[in-house]
């Protein structure tokens, strides 16, 4: 436990996020030449293509965010781990943004593409109630101080949502909708040309590393606040 | 490991696992044609019901030469390579919008044959390539 005290993790921390600085912004440089400059126009929609650049990993990273969050809620339930609930509360906020950010993305994508801006289909139905459970579950955070209750709102909220993700991954292929299906399969070959695919790849690096950068510093204050109410362990 | 609390815990868990998956299901069963956004040509010509004035959208491709534009409107043919729909729309389409593409038309039904549409949207596909790519599909394919 010697390596979970209050000094420890702060310097771990600290030197993490200074790594993290130290290459941010050399592969936000990368990332966003090839995603703007180097990576060709689409045969179809032009320079429209590029929009997938950040509305694909942002949807991503909303779904991945989720998922942990759902699942470390449940172990903070179910083990009474304090740590988690610490990673849960820093997570949240950053969950909600990507989310928003997918969706305001794809929005903006949808007017030139499809011709509408929202269309009440499987794929973007689902993903809005993803927002909303990420509302519910930051207001939930903010506004239950109840030890007892707080846990058992939040791990109801999760099992819901976690049965939303499957949801959205495969709304796409269970039922007709405006949305086109994933070009990228984890089995079997992606129907995205792989000039495309790998800036796609380096926007998702760049979009991982401000996630991660953000939550080391969001994790590092609820630290110190716990540590301010003088609990010498977390 | 696995204290009398931590099983408790667990069961309510489990129960909210079940009471929220049997009322998706039951949700599910109830929408379940409202979940999918479009019909299809050949789902309009087999259903019965579908013939009055209510919204519908139907998706399907649009016929090779089969777009005839004057000043007025835009007249074409949305096919599931099956069964055929004219549909007849007065007002912009969208840019993607074109022969062999796919596209969700919005509209009122004059029989089932015969579409006014208010509304079309593009549908394109999951392939993403740059223009050469295509071109030397194309040669490939002659």
């Amino acid at each position: 436990m010697e390596f979970f005290s209050f000094g420890n993790i702060i310097f771990y921390i600290d030197k993490f996020i200074k790594f993290i600085n130290s290459i941010f912004f050399v592969v936000l440089i990368i990332g966003l030449s090839f995603a703007l400059i180097i990576s060709p126009i689409d045969y179809l929609q032009g320079d429209t293509v590029r929009i997938m650049y950040v509305h694909v990993p942002a949807a991503w990273i909303g779904l991945l965010v989720f998922s942990v969050i759902a699942i470390s809620t449940i172990l903070n339930f179910v083990f009474k781990i304090k740590n988690l609930f610490l990673i849960i509360k820093s997570l949240a906020p950053i969950g909600l943004l990507f989310t928003c950010l997918s969706i305001v993305t794809g929005s903006l994508w949808g007017k030139p593409t499809w011709g509408t801006w929202w269309a009440w289909d499987a794929r973007l139905t689902s993903m809005l109630v993803l927002m909303l459970f990420y509302i519910f579950f930051i207001l939930s955070l903010k506004y239950f101080k109840n030890e007892e209750n707080l846990p058992k709102i939040l791990s109801a909220l999760s099992i819901l949502g976690m049965i939303n993700i499957p949801i959205i991954k495969y709304s796409v292929e269970w039922w007709s909708t405006l949305h086109q299906p994933a070009s990228i399969k984890f089995l079997g070959t992606s129907s995205i040309h792989s000039s495309m695919l790998i800036p796609l790849l380096l926007m998702l690096l760049v979009l991982l590393l401000y996630c991660a950068l953000i939550f080391l510093m969001k994790y590092k204050t609820e630290i110190i606040k716990i540590k301010k109410q003088n609990i010498k362990r977390l | 490991m696995l204290t009398k609390k931590i099983k408790t815990r667990l069961l309510f868990l489990t129960s909210i696992a079940l009471v929220s998956l049997l009322f998706l299901v039951f949700i599910y069963f109830n929408l379940k044609q409202n979940i999918l956004y479009f019909k299809t040509p050949s789902e309009i010509f087999s259903n019965n019901e579908v013939e009055n004035s209510n919204m519908i959208r139907v998706g399907g491709m649009v016929k090779k030469n089969s777009i005839q534009q004057n000043n007025k409107e835009i007249q074409f043919i949305l096919t599931d390579y099956k069964k055929e729909l004219i549909v007849v729309y007065n007002g912009a389409v969208p840019n993607l919008f074109s022969e062999e593409r796919g596209a969700v038309v919005e509209g009122k039904l004059n029989d089932k044959k015969y579409l006014i549409a208010d509304r079309i949207l593009a549908k394109h596909d999951e392939n993403y390539m740059p223009p050469q790519m295509k071109k030397i599909l194309k040669e490939n394919v002659k």
